[in-house]
């Protein structure tokens, strides 16, 4: 162990210093880690692109050995399909547009303000983050069908609306903080108002931010299903993703390779998601902005 | 609150920095946050206060279908209450609440502090194969989640029971997981703990990668074996964090609904019938809003400890509070 003494000891150069043999159980075992978090998404692809005829055999093939796209098909085609997806999009970017706006107005009330309450302002918005939305069904519902909001997309977008804002406030106000006032500030001495001085430039460095903030409300509101599955009960018409998805059986039937390509689909965007979040959070736009 | 303004040094941290001083228009400036916050406040109002209001009232008065339709709703104190904890069945149902986060968050603890252990252990290669494997299935919508599995656990051609039967347990030949309840319960938790891993491996790694490698070190040369070192510098280094994310899975599997939902409704022979469940079926299938109310309010006072924990390292995060 002479990593210490070099004095280039990166963080993990411990444990890389053993023999390779007695890595073998490790490495075993982090093939077994990845195999098993892995195989239930990899078998709904594969499941997807698979002949029927190789779906239903008694010996079930791991590679998808006669591709086809029929499954892919037979779900597009389904009654409803474009319907659901539109519902889905529609509440989904409405809500998430609408919080994105209400958070920001917030953030920068709590960010770049001096005021009486604000601590208290605060305060609410972490005890909002943590509210119990599963015990919330029952009024929610109440309360829907007594405004004669029951079976409307523009309830769900308002309860998504709210299910997303209080994180939406916290992180915009994280994001906000990170960029230097003085910017602000620079560009009111150079004759900007503070409305001005905010969009031309706060806001423009402030856009990661906003699109990292954004996408991980899209995420929420994308799979929600409990307040989907309690709110939108007679008007069939009126369904989300999520909801038509958990009925597979009524749609699909024992037709597993369709339901396979409706899920793959439906997951399809979250995963795109997850590939933007990773190169963009990281990014950070005022690095140089302010020297000294 | 009146005080606050005039008493000295504020914290640093959160304070914004004092506004560029606008004397001229000081009246109309102090109405401005106000105004920003004011979307955020009403919708607060009225999509979670007036809710959460609504539902302990609820669980006061006489609340079936004909109120539900008609109105008029009489109030009858702590009826409704004494209903649900005379119920022996609420009492199976907070046991099998208690038992399933148990299990649970045991399950996800241990497998994810395992996992994030091999993952400081792993080369480059191998850490960065294994990490993208766990945000893949931490991206996972539930929903997606719940219906693979069902195919996985299918019983004429998932591939489940042909490992099973390949491996020589015959008997799970065309094996119905799902018309059992000890089954359905097992596997439940199996897609539960498969779904939540990945966030607390990830994080307790993220951990992990910040205790200076002196400290093993030196408890080596002290003769410290692998438990020894684990349970002596690891655990004591990272407690903060082991408590965040045991909190956060507590409460994350106490209420969790979807995922029973949609594969079970909560049987069969309500067998996977948790506390939020079985509020639900109770309000929605049997038309009794009233105690479907008091069963949720009884379910958040009972998670408000884990609430209340949480509430308060956040609270310490942000010094100010």
């Amino acid at each position: 162990m002479t990593a210490l003494s070099t004095g280039k000891a990166p963080l993990r150069a411990l444990p890389r210093r053993r023999p390779r043999l007695s890595r073998l159980p490790l490495n075993l075992a982090a093939l077994f880690t990845l195999a098993v978090s892995v195989f239930p998404v990899y078998w709904m692809v594969v499941t997807a692109f698979k002949p029927a005829a190789d779906i239903q055999s008694d010996t079930p093939s791991f590679l998808p050995l006669h591709p086809t796209m029929a499954h892919f098909g037979t779900a597009v085609h389904s009654p409803g399909f474009g319907t659901f997806w539109r519902n889905s999009l529609t509440v989904t970017l409405s809500a998430v547009l609408m919080s994105l706006v209400v958070a920001l107005l917030s953030a920068f009330a709590v960010g770049r303000m001096r005021w009486r309450g604000r601590r208290a302002f605060i305060l609410m918005v972490f005890v909002a983050q943590m509210a119990p939305w599963e015990a919330l069904l029952i009024p929610m519902y109440v309360i829907a069908r007594d405004t004669d909001m029951l079976d409307r997309l523009s309830m769900l977008t308002l309860v998504y609306f709210m299910t997303t804002l209080p994180f939406t406030i916290v992180t915009l106000r994280g994001f906000l903080a990170a960029i230097p006032v003085e910017l602000e500030e620079a560009a009111q001495v150079d004759g900007c108002t503070r409305p001005q001085a905010f969009r031309r430039v706060t806001f423009p460095l402030l856009a990661p931010g906003l699109l990292s903030t954004s996408l991980f409300g899209f995420i929420t509101a994308w799979n929600e299903f409990a307040f989907a599955n309690t709110l939108i009960i007679k008007n069939q018409d009126a369904r989300t993703l999520p909801v038509w998805l958990s009925s597979f059986s009524n749609v699909f039937g024992t037709d597993w390779g369709a339901t396979m390509a409706a899920s793959s689909m439906f997951m399809l965007p979250v995963l795109v998601v997850f590939l933007v979040l990773q190169n963009r959070v990281t990014s950070g736009m005022t690095a140089g902005a302010v020297k000294g | 609150m009146l005080t606050a303004r005039s008493a000295a040094p504020r914290p640093a941290v959160v304070e914004p920095p004092p506004a560029v001083p606008r004397p001229r228009r000081r009246r109309l400036g102090a109405v401005w946050p106000y105004l920003l916050i004011a979307p955020t406040v009403l919708g607060a109002a009225f999509l979670l206060v007036y809710p959460l209001v609504r539902n302990t009232v609820m669980s006061f008065q006489h609340f079936g279908l004909g109120e539900l339709i008609r109105g008029g709703a009489t109030w009858v104190g702590f009826a409704n209450y004494r209903t649900v904890l005379d119920d022996p069945e609420f009492w199976t149902v907070v046991r099998r609440t208690l038992w399933w986060t148990g299990l649970n968050v045991v399950l996800i603890m241990v497998l994810g502090t395992l996992v994030a252990l091999m993952l400081n252990r792993l080369g480059r290669r191998m850490r960065l194969a294994v990490m993208s494997g766990l945000v893949l299935t931490w991206a996972t919508p539930v929903i997606a989640a719940t219906t693979i599995f069902q195919w996985l656990f299918q019983s004429r051609f998932g591939v489940v029971n042909w490992t099973l039967v390949k491996l020589g347990f015959d008997s799970y030949r065309d094996y119905t997981w799902f018309a059992h309840g000890g089954s359905t319960f097992a596997i439940l938790v199996v897609l539960v703990v498969w779904q939540s891993v990945p966030f607390a491996a990830l994080t307790l790694y993220g951990g992990l990668t910040t205790i200076p490698v002196e400290l093993y070190e030196s408890a080596r040369i002290d003769g410290a074996g692998a438990w020894q070192s684990f349970r002596l510098v690891t655990f004591p280094m990272l407690r903060p964090l082991f408590a965040l994310v045991t909190s956060l899975e507590v409460i994350w599997c106490f209420k969790a609904f979807t995922q029973i939902w949609v594969i079970s409704e909560g049987g069969p022979n309500g067998a996977t019938t948790t506390l939020p469940v079985y509020a639900f079926q109770i309000a929605q299938s049997l038309h009794k809003y009233d105690l479907g109310a008091a069963v949720s309010t009884l379910t958040v006072l009972i998670l408000l400890a884990a609430l209340v924990f949480n509430l308060r390292r956040m609270f310490r995060q942000e010094g100010a509070l």
